[in-house]
């Protein structure tokens, strides 16, 4: 895929090393990135936590299934692939201090990109006010070891259901691979109410799956297309006629068709249906990532501009979801996933439009979540949030102001398309059964809307 | 007749035509059979896949391009293994290539097949003039140095000098807007006549790509989303104004404006056996139905050089029991607005057919709000060989909007005074 940025490869020389660590220069790292047959950590992965740690209990049979290599101590001579750290049997903010006595000696022999996960419960869960307390500050801690670490390394919380910590598994799975590689001082929340599917190959779970990805043509979305082929799945791209050209090249290239559509068209969402189900037999996941922006100042924002952006990245996702989400849509266990932005979070000068759709698309994924009749039909809805992403579009963003969002990051450095791609993909996955109604910023922790 | 089993037309794609220089001034044959090749596989799921066989050809051909369509294969997304050939029937190249993979999959010898064409008016070889190739092919065989100090000084400048090929007719000298004013001319077909016909022309084929018609059978290619020689705003005002090209003195009536431009352009259409559609999970627009070539003589003057479809249509419909109106819709190709006034007279003269085509009674005339519906070559433009492929893949889709049953008539016409006519029935 893409090669570093110029700043990331000086500073990995000899020079440019020496340099920045005089200068207190940010130094990143390139990062390690998810390949077909890599090992699920890079080295062994330390575990422990509080008490009786039930948690690791759970996921110790299925990570070593996976190929993880645990240990308790920290081992000598070789570095840390990672550390999972089981808090979900604190009670109390004393508790934390197991927390401390774990990280405290791993943080020094962790390997490059090596990853901290931390496992806890539901913070609204807690029977009492110091249990409460004690689990939301688990967010505190990762969030600021996040910001810690160095040379692309990540750290990210896992919250639990007793008595269905297994469930976890595929999330911290894919916190410890390279898939998670620009995902960092997140929180995922695992729910409980479905069993996790097993026995699909790590290597292609999305095997068997026709998924549809709008604004296929080019950038996130045609890594998104890339990244779920590679997964196994079948894959619909779909993007405005005049894209054409390009978006022939990417669905010959995953081996998908090409469906020219206009997503804010009328028929655009029974159209997809309707081509996923007669060519290749149903549909499994749908990616609604198509965007635009039309960035102005809101006092400069007329009625068609303002009318375009909401248009494209947010009414045209209502309008097809009708068709998409009717009962000759998305199959039963399906998946859909949205795109948003840390604009629609934190906000971004100039982009109110965007930001009032980016915004509204987590609403949506609150609303259909809470969908009594899609959650009987076991379909669940997430999405992603990138923060500065190396794309066409930001690199036309004028050099000083690109060079501040992409260093704004606990990572210093730009994500890739295929960062974003593989959160997506990670949601598709029959694994996510239990997750649903969250929203996974791949930002690198950005200090925007943290 | 019967045949042992149907090939239906699944679908086409093509990219937008260019204007002759345009943007695709750059771009050769083969990239441009291998973009529409790269559509269509998109669209229909086919990468990697092998089919029965790719059949293709351009009217303007590089000597370097003598296994054009399997060179366009090779560098398509389609599987490495699967076979193809080149053919060449002048305009009607296109629909030639759909008969023969229409032909191999009813008899059972092909389960698949893409049918296809292109030309580039822009990137055309180049000729040295006789004299000079003979010379340089002399200097090439020289074996010392000496010899090849003779070969090279026999060149003379008066030698230097290179041909373009033009769209001429090497027996007659003429070109083929030359040859049909005369035809234009005997028919009595009048100007006013032929610039309503590329009004119309205009003017349906902005309709079809306003109601989104074309997302399924274009894909855009090297920044070109639409037809470039497509002119939605004509009027009928603009088009008198224009100055005649073709013909001489007042009786003059055709125009760059009701004629053809040169064009450069590919496309495709995918064929196969329903069963072969069937596990792929794609619909039929259309069946095959029937095809025929015809050609006249045109040296002796005996007949215009684009009037052989007049004589393929009848010969088809009489094999197949068919009326010339039992037709939901015509394409006749736009070579001339006045070549397809020409033989819409010649099908009404009872001259005509008696004499020429031995019958009876004159074929008649035909509801004209089913001509060309979408559109034909004065507004789309006209890269030879692609013309076909373009007109096959429109009509099914027509067809298939209309509903099963419905029928419709291809015809082109070609240099050399040959026609290639078909009929497509909707699946």
């Amino acid at each position: 895929m893409a090669r570093p940025d110029g700043y990331t490869a000086f500073v990995n020389g000899g020079l440019g090393k020496r340099l920045a660590a005089t200068l207190g220069l940010p130094q990143p790292v390139p990062l390690r990135r998810h390949s077909p047959g890599a090992a699920p950590a890079d080295g062994p992965v330390l575990v422990g936590g509080h008490a009786d740690t039930p948690a690791i209990a759970g996921l110790r049979a299925g990570l070593t299934a996976a190929g993880v290599t645990l240990t308790e101590t920290v081992p000598e001579g070789i570095r840390l692939g990672g550390v999972v750290v089981d808090l979900t049997a604190a009670v109390t903010p004393a508790d934390l201090e197991s927390l401390r006595a774990t990280l405290a000696p791993a943080l020094k022999r962790l390997g490059r990109c090596a990853r901290v996960v931390v496992v806890g419960r539901h913070p609204a869960d807690a029977s009492s006010v110091p249990e409460r307390a004690a689990r939301r500050a688990l967010e505190g801690i990762t969030r600021s070891v996040g910001k810690e670490l160095r040379a692309g390394a990540t750290a990210n919380l896992v919250l639990v259901t007793e008595g269905t910590e297994a469930a976890a598994l595929g999330t911290v799975l894919f916190l410890l691979s390279g898939r998670s590689a620009y995902v960092d001082g997140q929180v995922f929340r695992v729910g409980s109410d479905r069993a996790t599917a097993d026995g699909a190959d790590p290597e292609r779970p999305l095997a068997g799956k026709v998924a549809v990805v709008t604004g296929a043509a080019r950038g996130i979305g045609a890594d998104i297309a890339r990244t779920l082929g590679r997964d196994g799945a079948t894959v619909v791209c779909v993007d405005v006629p005049a894209a054409g050209g390009s978006l022939a090249a990417v669905a010959n290239e995953v081996g998908g068709t090409a469906l020219q559509v206009d997503v804010t068209a009328d028929d655009a969402g029974a159209r997809i249906a309707a081509h996923a189900r007669t060519r290749h037999g149903g549909l499994d996941v749908v990616v609604h990532n198509a965007g635009i922006t039309r960035d102005r100042l809101l006092a400069n924002t007329d009625a068609e501009r303002w009318a375009s952006v909401l248009d494209v990245n947010l009414l045209s996702i209502l309008r097809m979801n009708e068709a998409l989400l009717a009962a000759d849509g998305l199959r039963d266990g399906g998946r859909m996933v949205l795109v948003s932005s840390i604009a629609g979070i934190a906000g971004n000068r100039g982009q109110s439009s965007y930001a009032a759709s980016k915004a509204g698309v987590i609403g949506l994924v609150d609303g259909y979540a809470a969908d009594e009749g899609l959650v009987a039909r076991g379909i669940t809805v997430n999405a992603v949030a990138p923060g500065f992403i190396e794309t066409e579009m930001t690199a036309r963003i004028p050099l000083a102001t690109r060079e501040i969002g992409r260093r704004l990051n606990s990572l210093a450095q730009g994500g890739l398309p295929v960062d974003v791609a593989e959160t997506i993909a990670f949601f598709a996955a029959d694994a996510q059964a239990a997750v649903s109604g969250t929203v996974v910023r791949v930002c690198g922790q950005s200090l925007l809307g943290a | 007749m019967t045949t042992p089993r149907r090939a239906a037309v699944l679908g086409g794609n093509r990219i937008p035509f260019a204007r002759q220089f345009g943007p695709y001034a750059e771009a050769s044959n083969q990239d441009m059979l291998t973009a529409a090749l790269e559509g269509l596989v998109a669209r229909h799921g086919l990468a990697g896949e092998r089919v029965g066989e790719v059949v293709a050809g351009a009217v303007i051909k590089h000597s370097r391009d003598f296994n054009l369509t399997r060179e366009a294969v090779l560098g398509s997304s389609l599987a490495a293994d699967t076979p193809a050939y080149d053919i060449q029937q002048a305009c009607g190249t296109g629909l030639e290539a759909t008969i023969l993979v229409a032909n191999k999959i009813a008899l059972g010898q092909a389960d698949s097949g893409i049918a296809g064409g292109v030309d580039s008016a822009s990137d055309a070889p180049i000729v040295v003039p006789e004299r000079l190739r003979r010379k340089l092919l002399r200097l090439n065989r020289a074996k010392t140095p000496a010899d090849r100090a003779r070969a090279a000084l026999a060149i003379r400048p008066t030698d230097l000098g290179i041909q373009v090929p033009a769209a001429n007719e090497p027996r007659t000298g003429m070109s083929m807007g030359e040859h049909m004013a005369v035809t234009a001319a005997r028919w009595g077909i009048t100007r006013e006549a032929q610039d309503e016909l590329a009004l119309a022309s205009h003017h349906h084929l902005a309709a079809a790509y306003e109601r989104g018609f074309f997302d399924d059978l274009m894909t855009p290619y090297l920044g070109l989303t639409r037809d470039q020689n497509l002119r939605p705003d004509s009027t009928i005002e603009k088009l008198a104004s224009l100055r005649t090209a073709f013909g001489t003195g007042p009786e003059a009536t055709m125009t760059a404006g009701n004629s053809t431009p040169l064009s450069d352009g590919a496309s495709a259409v995918l064929l196969g056996s329903p069963e072969w559609a069937e596990a792929h999970g794609l619909k039929p627009l259309a069946w095959f139905v029937d095809g025929e070539t015809a050609a006249v003589d045109y040296l002796s003057g005996e007949e215009g050089l684009l009037m052989a479809p007049a004589y393929a249509v009848p010969r088809m419909l009489a094999r197949q029991g068919m009326s010339l109106q039992d037709f939901d819709l015509y394409e006749i190709h736009e070579a001339f607005a006045s070549t397809v006034l020409s033989t819409l007279k010649a099908w009404e003269d009872p001259e005509f057919c008696r004499d020429r085509l031995g019958l009876e009674a004159p074929l008649g005339a035909i509801d004209r709000s089913r001509l060309n519906v979408n559109g034909s070559s004065l507004a789309a433009g006209h890269p030879f060989a692609a013309t076909g492929g373009r007109i096959v893949a429109t009509l099914a889709k027509l067809l298939h909007e209309k509903g099963s049953g419905a029928r419709g008539l291809v015809s082109v016409c070609a240099a050399g005074g040959q026609g290639v006519v078909a009929v497509l029935e909707a699946a």
